[in-house]
């Protein structure tokens, strides 16, 4: 199809997409703000109107014959209207129109396609593993990890309910950046329209998409493939920010994480309130998903910590299953991701927390004795 | 059998009691116990749908917790799939197909009683898959949706190896009817009744037939490996144990992407029966019309992995699945315009049943270009597991199999009982179902563009209009079927006596012979063959 053709397809579907009163309501594709979103976005464009048209035909052509060859109408069936020279030529001449439609649809595909597998270097790369029910992102060049979970506090006529998490993943505009996706325990799918098309996370598969943000700004998306419980309550932001405000934030974390070993490591006898305080908060960018606010859990998946056996019982076996996970379940090895004060207080809060109080207190040397 | 059923064979009396329903060979009793059976799926699958509709109504939650939403979305899917199109399809097949092509019955009768009494029972223990987490050690309910994947359906309770036991019992179920309607499409027609003069519902079923035959087993063993992986240590589909989760993927797919066509086949065969009847015209181009089915049907068999575009296949694959899927569009194209210009220069009447007929040829052409959207890869990337895809499978499913078995209903009605149906009721039923059908799904198009994912319970307001729209018009939808079964009762119960031959275009083209026998037939009918000229 030619290019004024195809101008004057996208302004008609445009106009029925986004014309009327629901002209405030969201009813297409996002904005797309990278190449790749934006080339799939003009195919979605060129597809729809592709389809309007032929809808259009159809619609026609059948309220035509419906008015016009009524037998209350009067009008008399055409008995050899099949021998006619259409009703000959017709089982040729249909499938090659189909084919003619087809084919311009799957040209312009084939090219898209193209570039949604482009597979050039990228200058970041980001690592998106989805768990039962959050996300932990690695960027792998900077060894920067984030966790994002839902953000529990926004009322139902929020906008922004389901839509916000704890952390946002911070990124840089006019970053050529690989985004891989994997998956610790069942199938997810992390899926921000405006920027990036859909690739599922699959346990012990690693897919890529990629994708080059070009305008600063915050967009949102959520889990697309069902994963069970909190399969809704699985949201990704992303904020894309100017290239040296991301160097900034990167050295931020650096030294906040560089500061935080050094405190992790110091040989520093920490007070039951400030581990438990601390505690809490790990445990609820950590393990809450799971094991849920009340340390209820989701048995029999995700067994409760509250009055659990491991909770209450050896303080070793504790931090063990925290340090190295459980093979076989869905239980993670916290080890390379959190630091010693990190696991301390959080096995101290387990411990103490929703009536568990077993008054045991878990120093950072205990977990550094126990890594050995 | 004893001697009193022989006697009773040749005096064509039907036997008494409950009897003849447990014990029947009659392919007129079993037809009509599948349609009953498929009736009572239908109003069950439809309250899940409800369910799912009011807790969707507003954002929050409100009815339903994840798990027992995500358990009845399974359940509605099933329920509709396996409970009520495909018993219902397979009932107009045992009642219709010996009527049409002029033999005694089915070519195996008592196949014929097991394939139809396996169904009650595997309907009993998928209402227990959904009991089971509610009883100690239950587990958790099966909250993976119908397609069951691997990781989550291993982690699932109790529950999921009696849905693996309901498909299992449903599969055999399904290939033995369809051994039998294909041998008996084969054998049992009448002299004369060559392949190109069967009438297009019976060519329909042939295919279909064959499909259930290919595909049946490899569901069955794709959903035995998920038991093994479940309980006796394989790794069929655990990464960790050297399986693969997007195996179980392909072989659902391979079976479930032909499924559509076996939901399909069947009522497009009733629209090549009531299209040509109420335009007074021979079907348009009826042999290319037949060679697209068998294009279909073949095609279909290969493109499966068109519902797995983001699993990270190769390019190239994708590639070939892509092709493969825009292609089908030539022989759906052609069956709609087949059936379009069969319409064209003819003499329409309106009765309900081509009221269905018109409006599924819209709709489904309809499902048919947002069909080719999905089918093209990188915009599938957008669209692939949002409500586009609810609203694009159920413009296909519901006038495309649904609601030509609605058509289907109608126009076999007065031959099944005897009775005119309520015309002005079924014509207030077309249209309140109709509306609210397009009411229900056709914005859920657009809440899927905007970002709503499928399987979901609860959801940002950003979507609530939509949601409400559509909860709104499940509603109207869901009630009209009241209406539906009240028609048929009406019918049942009395009514204007229906002619042999009640629709006056029912001898055009291709016809079958049901119109030759009385309305309703007799219990035993074409016990010596008719000859057909």
């Amino acid at each position: 199809m030619s290019k004024r053709g195809l101008g004057w397809l996208n302004g008609l579907v445009t106009s029925v997409f986004a014309g009327g009163v629901m002209a405030d309501w969201e009813i297409n594709l996002p904005e797309p703000v990278s190449p790749v979103t934006r080339e799939i976005f003009d195919l979605h464009m060129l597809t729809a109107g592709v389809a309007l048209v032929i809808m259009i035909i159809v619609t026609a052509v059948i309220m035509y014959s419906l008015w016009k060859h009524r037998k209350s109408a009067g009008f008399e069936a055409d008995q050899h209207f099949h021998e006619s020279g259409f009703g000959k030529w017709a089982w040729v001449f249909v499938p090659v129109v189909v084919l003619g439609i087809d084919l311009s649809i799957a040209g312009k595909a084939a090219k898209v396609f193209d570039l949604v597998e482009d597979t050039t270097k990228p200058e970041l790369t980001l690592k998106v593993i989805g768990s039962q029910w959050k996300w932990t992102y690695e960027y792998l060049e900077d060894d920067i990890r984030l966790v994002a979970n839902l953000n529990r506090d926004i009322p139902e006529t929020d906008p922004l309910y389901l839509r916000d998490t704890d952390h946002r993943v911070i990124l840089p505009v006019d970053t050529r950046i690989r985004f891989l996706h994997t998956a610790t325990d069942v199938l997810h799918a992390w899926w921000v329209p405006a920027l990036a098309y859909k690739k599922d996370s699959i346990p012990g598969y690693i897919n890529e998409t990629w994708s080059i943000i070009e305008k600063e700004g915050v967009y949102r998306g959520q889990c697309a493939e069902i994963c069970g419980t909190g399969h809704a309550f699985m949201p990704i932001v992303i904020e894309a920010v100017s290239k040296e405000k991301y160097a900034a934030w990167v050295q931020d974390k650096k030294l906040a994480a560089a500061a935080a070993l050094v405190e992790a490591s110091a040989d520093k006898v920490w007070s039951k309130d400030d581990l438990m305080a601390r505690g809490q908060e790990v445990y609820a960018g950590n393990c809450l998903a799971c094991h849920q606010a009340e340390g209820q859990g989701v048995p029999p998946v995700f067994p409760a910590l509250k009055g659990g056996l491991i909770t209450t019982g050896e303080i070793a076996g504790h931090i063990d299953i925290v340090l190295n996970g459980k093979p076989g379940t869905a239980m993670a090895a916290w080890a390379a991701q959190l630091n010693d004060l990190e696991i301390a207080a959080v096995v101290t809060y387990e411990r103490n927390a929703w009536g568990n109080d077993t008054g045991d207190v878990v120093q950072p040397a205990d977990i550094k004795a126990a890594r050995k | 059998m004893s001697t009193e059923a022989i006697h009773d064979d040749h005096h064509d009396h039907a036997p008494s009691g409950i009897g003849r329903w447990l014990f029947s060979t009659n392919h007129k009793d079993i037809g009509t116990m599948y349609l009953i059976f498929s009736l009572a799926m239908l109003f069950l699958g439809g309250a899940s749908a409800m369910l799912l509709r009011a807790e969707l109504f507003t954002p929050g939650l409100q009815l339903l917790d994840p798990d027992t939403y995500n358990n009845l979305l399974t359940n509605h899917a099933l329920l509709m799939v396996f409970g009520v199109v495909m018993p219902a399809a397979a009932g107009m097949a045992n009642w219709m197909i010996p009527l049409m092509i002029g033999a005694p019955d089915m070519a195996l009768p008592r196949l014929n009683n097991l394939s139809f009494w396996l169904l009650p029972f595997a309907a009993i223990m998928l209402m227990i898959s959904m009991a089971a987490p509610y009883f100690p050690g239950g587990g958790t309910p099966i909250n993976t949706g119908w397609t069951l994947y691997p990781p989550l359906s291993i982690q699932v309770g109790m529950g999921m190896d009696f849905a693996i036991f309901t498909l299992h019992i449903l599969g055999i179920s399904s290939i033995l009817a369809a051994i039998n309607i294909v041998t008996t499409i084969v054998n049992m027609r009448a002299p004369g009744m060559t392949w190109f003069k069967l009438p297009l519902f019976v060519w329909a079923w042939m295919l279909t037939g064959l499909l259930l035959i290919m595909i049946m087993p490899v569901l069955a063993g794709g959903v035995t490996m998920l038991l093994f992986d479940r309980h006796f240590g394989t790794a069929f589909f655990d990464a960790a144990g050297g399986g693969d989760p997007v195996l179980f993927q392909h072989l659902f797919w391979f079976f479930g992407h032909p499924e559509v066509y076996v939901l399909l086949l069947p009522s497009i065969g009733v629209l090549g029966m009531v299209v040509p009847t109420f335009s007074r015209k021979p079907l348009f181009a009826y042999k290319p019309l037949v060679y697209s089915m068998m294009m279909l049907t073949a095609l279909g068999m290969v493109v499966w992995a068109h519902h797995q575009y983001t699993v990270g296949m190769s390019q190239a694959v994708t590639t070939y699945f892509m092709i493969g899927t825009i292609l089908i569009s030539i022989p759906v194209g052609y069956m709609l315009f087949s059936f379009i210009f069969t319409m064209w220069r003819g003499a329409m009447t309106f009765e309900t049943p081509m009221l269905f007929a018109v409006a599924i040829i819209l709709m489904f052409s309809f499902a048919g270009v947002t069909g080719v959207m999905l089918a093209v890869v990188p915009a599938d990337l957008q669209y692939h597991d949002t409500y586009f895809v609810v609203a694009h499978f159920h413009y296909a499913l519901i006038p495309g199999a649904l609601f030509g078995l609605y058509a289907g209903v109608f126009y076999w009605l007065p031959k099944w009982t005897g009775h005119m149906y309520d015309e002005r009721l079924g014509k207030i039923f077309f249209w309140w179902t109709t509306i609210s059908f397009n009411l229900t799904f056709f914005v859920q198009h657009f809440s899927g563009l905007a970002g709503m994912p499928r399987r979901i319970i609860d959801y940002s307001p950003v979507f609530a209009e939509f949601n409400m729209i559509s909860s709104i018009g499940a509603f109207a939808f869901g009630l009209s079927h009241l209406l539906f079964l009240w028609i048929i009762i009406k019918t049942i119960r009395g009514g204007d006596k229906a002619a042999d031959k009640p629709w006056d275009g029912a001898q055009v083209g291709t016809p079958g012979l049901e119109w030759t026998l009385p309305s309703p037939p007799p219990f035993h009918s074409f016990s010596t063959p008719p000859l057909v000229k």
